[in-house]
């Protein structure tokens, strides 16, 4: 029998795909548990975080701008310096990008519209431990729902995200007007990954698509791993 | 002290929401040949003085009030 990992949701004000993400994660065979982002630390044993989509905070000033200042993202900051997994979907990529956890930043889709649709993505790297269960190449289905996710790096900075491999997922076709189109991006330690398609939303074929269980049920193993090199 | 902080795409950035309302005011009739849209803060601010007071807006800017990858921002502190 192996061990249900536990996996922190944070929930921010705004945050609506906190349970959605904590309901993947947990038929993925994790422990998630949702954490309030006035919360100082994360709940003992917590291997990894997500943070979910939605409109933490109102979306005010910027995407995710508020929301880096959450007494939580302490202990998450800690965690990813550690070595602990964390992703961010949607508006939590967001917060990753404005706390400085990730690079770029995300901006009013190009034209201007909410897109909210089934999109392809190819992954293009596989050495993270969120695309670890995916083949290099591979394609996959999964839904955006977004009008801020058109993803902004100068050219200075794409170069350098790109010749050090963090730039891990793109959209295989037009989406946001995202710079390379691209689709999620991790750190240099490549623990920390940040995506706006929605890989909760796209756990059971019966919803259209099973492809998001590839990246949620790699979280797992990697929090599994966590949690068995830490016990 | 008054401080009010300009937030600007920076140059050369596409700005999407400028350019939807540049087309809104062409079909009003009206010969606009760009637009760029940002955002405005005024802050009350307790400095000693106006020196002070830009010094302190302008950490608060590279703080929180602008991003620096796509935004540029201009300081004005009443009354200098």
């Amino acid at each position: 029998m192996s061990i249900r990992p536990r996996i922190a949701v944070l929930v921010f004000p705004g945050s609506n795909d906190d349970r959605d993400a904590a309901w993947a994660l947990g038929a993925l065979g994790a422990d998630a548990q949702l954490v309030w982002h006035a919360e100082e630390a994360l709940p003992r044993d917590t291997a990894a975080v997500v943070l979910p989509g939605g409109f933490s905070y109102g979306d005010y000033l910027r995407c995710g701008a508020i929301a880096r200042f959450a007494p939580v993202l302490e202990a998450v900051r800690e965690l990813a310096a550690d070595g602990g997994p964390v992703l961010g979907i949607c508006n939590g990529f967001q917060i990753l990008c404005e706390a400085g956890l990730l690079q770029g930043v995300l901006r009013r889709n190009r034209d201007l519209e909410f897109v909210c649709r089934d999109v392809l993505l190819r992954v293009e790297r596989t050495d993270t431990v969120f695309t670890a269960r995916c083949e290099p190449g591979q394609d996959l289905t999964i839904p955006v729902k977004h009008g801020e996710g058109s993803w902004y790096a100068d050219d200075e900075l794409y170069a350098e995200l790109e010749a050090a491999g963090q730039l891990v997922l793109r959209y295989a076709e037009d989406c946001n007007g995202s710079v390379g189109d691209v689709a999620g991006v991790c750190n240099e330690a490549r623990n920390v990954f940040g995506l706006m398609p929605h890989p909760e939303h796209a756990v059971d074929p019966l919803l259209g698509s099973g492809d998001g269980a590839l990246l949620l049920a790699a979280l797992v193993d990697a929090a599994r791993e966590r949690t068995l090199t830490l016990a | 002290m008054k401080v009010t902080v300009l937030v600007r795409p920076k140059e050369g950035i596409l700005d999407p929401q400028g350019e939807a309302v540049q087309g809104s005011l062409r079909k009003l009739g009206f010969p606009v040949g760009g637009a760029r849209v940002g955002r405005l803060v005024d802050l009350d601010v307790d400095a000693p003085s106006a020196q002070e007071a830009k010094a302190q807006v302008e950490r608060m800017c590279q703080e929180l009030l602008a991003n620096p990858l796509i935004e540029s921002f201009e300081i004005e502190v009443a009354g200098t």
